[in-house]
């Protein structure tokens, strides 16, 4: 065992109706350990998981806070459905902190099994602040009411083998090992602002330590910065009812229903069961939204050699129940087991790499130009194990070899990789020199938005060009759809809170395909209720994919059958069964604008939020290269005779290219104008206090930050 | 002419919702198809008439990851 720093004993509460009614506080300058009492306030107004994450991160942050300001938390919570058993999708914990590469709150949600453990040990929530010199391991004992501090000389620094040597630690048995938690993040963290947690859960089918990622926005690097090492939780005793629900019939028998559907529907539908979301790449390909090349085209014929059918006949295993939290019959966290790998420090090892997910395959694989199955899941693995955000990873790469391509950067600025589109070897050499902190790894570590800074000013780059092609948006890099056909989605992204995550609104089949939101208002509508509905997943420790990636039956025959509004009364059942409350479909929407809201205001506080912040770079919206626009010619000149009365047979290309530009930026202004009057704020996107007001939000501490803007 | 998720396109004789689909190239599996504000199964969709001047829906159910 660790030599133990210090060590606090503990009640642990008991959990009713999906809370425990405690939050956890430790101060790692000073080793310190408080409890709090979680209120009827925080419930009523912030439910749970990332709202009680931004109540907490706004107590403890003032707006000279940065990323690495010792009083920046990293605030973990799994909310009140957290932890039940009897439905799909319910272990995820939510992380927040103030983001390295935003200067915001940046939130992330995780599978794997620390949330709902975290809970069932008596706390609703955990509050990591402070910095330490002397790395650590923290220990909470859920059984015996017990949370140590603990030295972390001598253990590995990359997730796989760390978590699996603390697995083994803490576990009383190799049986035990089921109940024991870890966080990490890897060596790669510690060099570059993007690096991310992995959350485990002990596979004993397979007998490895397994991981899903809370991977946006840099808290690995922050939680390492801190001096934390790894979190361990361990508790042993998980029950269909430990979270006390008010209504455990009801409960038992929506998840009966649903896990009949997910039975007999999800071979037709989307085959989650063989492959998780990775099943959407060669639909991305062929519906053209599939990032090719930094976002340059939507898809490419080579995309076949990363189909789904590859990845399930040669790399994933099939017919293992592959859940990371019980009950999970959506069970899409594929493996590749007995990976042999070809490069860096474990070359030779065979290992399960976790995944891969669309992700995954869209970002290191098409948006680099790379498509080669088993390189892809190479860049996976060490990603993973290092704590590399492989979205930011992927993105920004893709940005540099553009950069290279367009002869922006040199290849003896990149330290002499050959960052060529299709190079993966060089893109694996960047990751391990990310994690050696060597050579270019570092730099490329940074993220697109310093990069754009950094080229310009000592590679001599168009600052002009950088702007269009580097897909960032508030700091963060997009994630991997190519969606300048949808003017909807173009907001999805730039319109968050966070920054360009698909996790607040997806909307492109509903936009572009099946023009079900031809309007202004309708798209102003749709990123409304979505970014609303979705948040309320974080709100309560659910994973978004069983509410609509397989649906019922007669889902057809509803009005509105993009909501799926069977799953949506699944929901707000499922919340009044654990919590005793009596919500509807309405109540939930307004739960989860209560905390967006807050979020907003959240940013402005922090000295962003606004208008000015919300831009997206050309690339989102439109073709910026003549090559792009040649490569869908068609479309667009299309375009210019139906949307804007031209004819293109009379426009030079440059001509036709700068007319479709101005076009869309209006249009994206004229979106922005929308979606905002939608979401009750003014022209510069600052909530009115009279909507804060409506929704029961108008708290003195929010109408504080909001006033000099009005 | 037909519409196709009310936006206009060329009527051919004798089409079905199959060939329908194939010309827009709409391969995802996972749709609803309206002819008229009519559901049409998917096993139907080989001999499911589109006639001149129908107004078709094809909705794509999917909303991200």
């Amino acid at each position: 065992m660790r030599q133990i720093l210090k060590e606090y004993t503990y009640t642990p509460a008991t959990i009713q109706r999906g809370y425990s009614g405690k939050s956890l506080y430790l101060n790692v300058s000073d080793l310190r350990m408080e409890e709090k009492v979680v209120t009827e306030f925080m419930k009523e107004k912030f439910i749970g998981g990332k709202g009680f994450d931004l109540w907490y991160l706004w107590q403890a942050v003032t707006p000279e806070t940065r990323w690495d300001s010792p009083e920046n938390e990293i605030v973990m919570s799994v909310g009140p459905l957290g932890g039940i058993t009897q439905y799909s999708g319910t272990g995820k914990t939510l992380v927040c902190a103030i983001s390295p590469m935003t200067g915001i709150p940046i939130d992330s949600n995780a599978g794997g099994y620390f949330g709902p453990l975290l809970k069932f040990s008596g706390w609703d929530a955990l509050e990591l602040q402070g910095k330490t010199e002397k790395e650590l391991v923290i220990f909470i004992d859920g059984n015996k009411g017990l949370i140590q501090f603990c030295d972390a000389e001598g253990l590995p620094e990359d997730s796989h083998l760390l978590a699996e040597e603390l697995t083994r630690n803490y576990a009383e048995s190799e049986e035990d090992q089921v109940n024991v938690s870890v966080v990490s993040s890897g060596s790669a963290a510690r060099n570059i602002l993007y690096g991310m947690l992995n959350f485990s859960f002990y596979d004993p089918r397979r007998k490895v330590v397994r991981f899903k990622q809370a991977a946006r926005g840099g808290l690995g690097t922050i939680m390492l910065d801190k001096g934390i090492k790894a979190l361990v939780v361990r508790y042993k005793g998980i029950k269909g009812n430990t979270n006390n629900p008010a209504d455990v019939a009801t409960l038992n028998r929506i998840g009966v229903k649903y896990h009949k559907e997910m039975h007999d529907l999800d071979e037709k539908q989307n085959g989650m069961r063989k492959i998780g979301t990775a099943n959407t790449i060669l639909v991305m390909n062929q519906y053209d939204l599939l990032p090719t090349r930094n976002f340059q085209t939507g898809g490419d014929p080579a995309a076949v050699n990363i189909s789904p059918k590859v990845f399930i006949e040669q790399y994933l295993t099939q017919g293992i129940h592959d859940g990371c939290w019980y009950g999970c019959t959506m069970s899409c966290a594929k493996t590749a087991d007995h990976f042999r790998l070809l490069t860096g420090p474990y070359a030779g090892a065979c290992v399960t790499v976790d995944g891969p997910e669309y992700e995954c395959v869209a970002g290191l694989g098409s948006n680099l130009g790379i498509f080669d199955p088993r390189a892809i899941l190479e860049e996976n693995f060490y990603c993973d194990t290092y704590g590399v955000d492989l979205i930011s990873f992927a993105t920004t790469v893709a940005f540099i070899m553009e950069c290279y391509q367009r002869g922006q950067i040199s290849r003896e600025q990149m330290g002499g990789l050959d960052l060529a589109f299709g190079n993966s070897d060089a893109v694996l050499e960047l990751l391990h020199q990310m994690a050696r902190g060597e050579g270019f790894g570092p730099i490329a570590g940074l993220g697109i938005r310093r990069l754009k800074k950094l080229f310009a000013e000592q590679f001599g780059s168009d600052p002009a060009l950088l702007q269009d092609i580097g897909m960032e948006n508030k700091g963060l890099e997009y994630s991997e759809y190519c969606h300048k056909e949808s003017l909807a989605q173009q907001g999805g992204f730039a319109l968050t809170n966070k920054g360009p995550q698909h996790d607040e609104a997806w909307l492109i089949f509903m936009d572009m395909v099946n023009n079900q939101i031809p309007t202004f208002e309708d798209k102003a509508y749709a990123l409304y209720y979505y970014p609303m509905f979705r948040t309320w997943f974080g709100l309560c420790g659910l994973c978004k994919l069983p509410w609509n990636d397989i649906v019922p039956a007669d889902n057809y025959k509803t009005e509105t059958p993009a909501k799926v509004p069977e799953h949506v009364q699944n929901y707000v059942d499922i919340f009044n069964a654990v919590t005793g409350k009596s919500i509807d479909k309405e109540e939930l929407i307004l739960q989860s604008e209560r905390v967006y809201q807050f979020q907003r205001v959240f940013n402005i506080r922090m000295g962003k939020g606004l208008r000015e912040h919300d831009y997206a770079p050309y690339r989102s919206l439109g073709p910026v290269s003549s090559e792009e626009y040649l490569s869908r010619q068609e479309l667009y000149d299309r375009q210019l005779r139906e949307k804007q009365g031209l004819d293109p047979a009379a426009m030079s290309l440059d001509e036709k290219i700068a007319t479709t530009r101005a076009y869309r930026e209006q249009q994206f202004e004229l979106l922005m104008d929308a979606v905002y009057k939608r979401r009750g704020w003014t022209e510069n996107g600052v909530p009115k206090p009279e909507h804060l007001r409506e929704i029961g939000m108008d708290l003195p501490m929010l109408l504080e930050v909001i006033e000099p803007h009005l | 002419m037909i519409t196709v998720n009310t936006r206009e396109q060329a009527y051919q004789a004798g089409m079905t919702v199959r060939d329908l689909l194939d010309r827009n190239q709409f391969t995802f599996r996972h749709i609803i198809v309206r002819v008229n504000g009519e559901y049409v199964p998917e096993e139907q969709y080989d001999k499911a008439p589109v006639r001149d001047g129908d107004d078709v829906l094809v909705l794509h159910l999917m909303a991200g990851g």
